[in-house]
């Protein structure tokens, strides 16, 4: 296809690397924003997760959150943050939009995960004389750890397209390329910035599944499961 | 006079707009509506097949299975503007990008509930059925379609209300729905546009799932009694699957 080719050619052209606007620096905004974010939304969602989970409350609010959160267009709630005073705080507005949409998957995941746990494993380790702590450490988090895994790789995923849609608000990142390009009819240009941000994603979501499959506690790979 | 200076005022709520602006909401509402139920019917339409197609005879998951739920999944990766964009060498600037990309995405949860709600049949209804010589399409249409119809309509909500919050993305080739509206608003910093397109959009979200709801429980009387809400969020095959926000 030529506008295929076209978008090779342009990124063959080194001058497109180089310069404020240029893929490197670009890349550079989109990996800086969306790690800063996933690791907050971590830092926020994971110990609520697992401690609800461990306790076996708040169980609707965990699902239902994951739902509101499909129902939200992320592109509204980036304008609308971007509209809002906290507009002039620089990139604040997306950074919150992306640390909003990275909290679901992983809380509602990591909860999930905690509750599947098979409940007479865990008295049988309270038969054992563990301690709450024991068994949260030993048996809940290493039997909930491919559901934690899966909410991460999705709030990762979630995170670099929320990073590429924050360009329409006028946020830097790859998708910056892909706008520019629509602002100046350069077609090819809109093709390669599509592409970097499509393979970013999908290096992002390889990378996950492979140190999912590296740092597995139970190193056991049954059936599969569903990858989400 | 009120009503005029909320829109000189740039607030945030304000009944003028609506008034004034009422047409054109009408038309982004409806172009909203259109864009998302043609991308989830089409959306079924080729995921049918394709949850057909991974599995065999047996009922059990044919070799088939792995590339058509892989590469579901590879799409479902690419972001929204990504795969706008990717269209639009193919297509042009016309809404049959958005569309296309809203099928795309629609596969990857329309195809697992399928092929989830296949599989759940009782292997002893489908032997009942075989032994009572029904034939293979008779068996597909009267015994398994329809007791697989909770996790199909389950598969169909998630993807409907993904679809409407996605269909704002479309905005970037000029077939948003109301995302045109939410971006024109963001470059002439037009909140009261912003906020009432976003609201009706998520308004829309709700309408839907609440529609597809109460279709559900029309077709699937039987699943009623039981399940309380954690366990119809956990028996759905996707669980995990996020929002497909980006």
């Amino acid at each position: 296809m030529g506008a295929i080719g076209e978008a090779f050619a342009w990124l063959a052209s080194g001058a497109n690397w180089q310069g404020e606007s240029g893929i490197w620096n670009r890349l550079a905004e989109h990996l800086y924003f969306s790690g800063v974010c996933l690791l907050l939304s971590c830092l926020i969602a994971l110990p609520v997760a697992l401690w609800l989970g461990h306790v076996g409350r708040g169980g609707a609010l965990a699902v239902n959150l994951s739902n509101a959160g499909r129902a939200v267009p992320t592109l509204a709630v980036l304008v609308l943050l971007t509209l809002t005073p906290l507009g002039r705080q620089g990139d604040l507005p997306t950074i919150i939009a992306l640390v909003l949409f990275a909290v679901p998957p992983l809380l509602t995941n990591a909860y999930i995960g905690m509750r599947e746990v098979d409940r007479a494993v865990v008295e049988a380790a309270r038969g054992m004389g563990m301690s709450g702590w024991q068994v949260f450490v030993r048996v809940e988090l290493p039997l909930a750890y491919p559901l934690v895994m899966t909410g991460l790789r999705s709030a990762a995923v979630q995170v670099v397209a929320t990073a590429t849609l924050a360009a329409m608000a006028g946020e830097g990142g790859l998708g910056r390329i892909i706008t520019a390009g629509f602002n100046t009819y350069d077609t090819p240009q809109v093709v390669a910035g599509a592409l970097l941000v499509a393979v970013l994603a999908l290096l992002v979501e390889g990378v996950l599944v492979a140190a999912d499959r590296l740092l597995d506690p139970m190193r056991r790979r049954g059936a599969d499961r569903p990858a989400a | 006079m009120s009503d005029r200076s909320c829109l000189t005022a740039n607030d945030w709520i304000c009944g003028e707009y609506v008034r004034s602006r009422g047409q054109e909401l009408t038309d982004a509402t409806v172009q909203h509506v259109w864009i998302t139920l043609v991308s989830v019917l089409i959306g079924l339409l080729i995921a049918f097949p394709l949850a057909l197609l991974a599995r065999d005879r047996d009922g059990r998951r044919s070799r088939f299975a792995g590339p058509v739920l892989g590469l579901t999944t590879v799409l479902y990766t690419v972001p929204s503007l990504a795969m706008f964009s990717l269209l639009l060498p193919v297509f042009g600037l016309s809404a049959a990008v958005v569309v296309t990309g809203l099928v795309l995405y629609s596969l990857t949860v329309l195809v697992r509930n399928i092929l989830a709600g296949l599989e759940a049949v009782p292997a002893e209804a489908r032997e009942a059925a075989l032994g009572m010589g029904y034939g293979r399409g008779r068996l597909l249409w009267e015994v398994e379609l329809p007791l697989a119809l909770p996790a199909v309509l389950a598969g169909v909500r998630i993807a409907t209300v993904s679809t409407v919050a996605l269909t704002t993305v479309g905005a970037i080739v000029g077939y948003g729905g109301l995302g045109t509206l939410i971006v024109d608003g963001l470059d002439s910093l037009f909140k009261a546009q912003v906020l009432t397109a976003s609201v009706i959009c998520v308004l829309l979200a709700v309408a839907a799932d609440l529609l597809l709801l109460g279709l559900q429980r029309l077709l699937t009387p039987w699943t009623r009694p039981r399940a309380p809400r954690i366990r119809t969020a956990r028996t759905a095959p996707v669980p995990a699957s996020a929002a497909k926000a980006g």
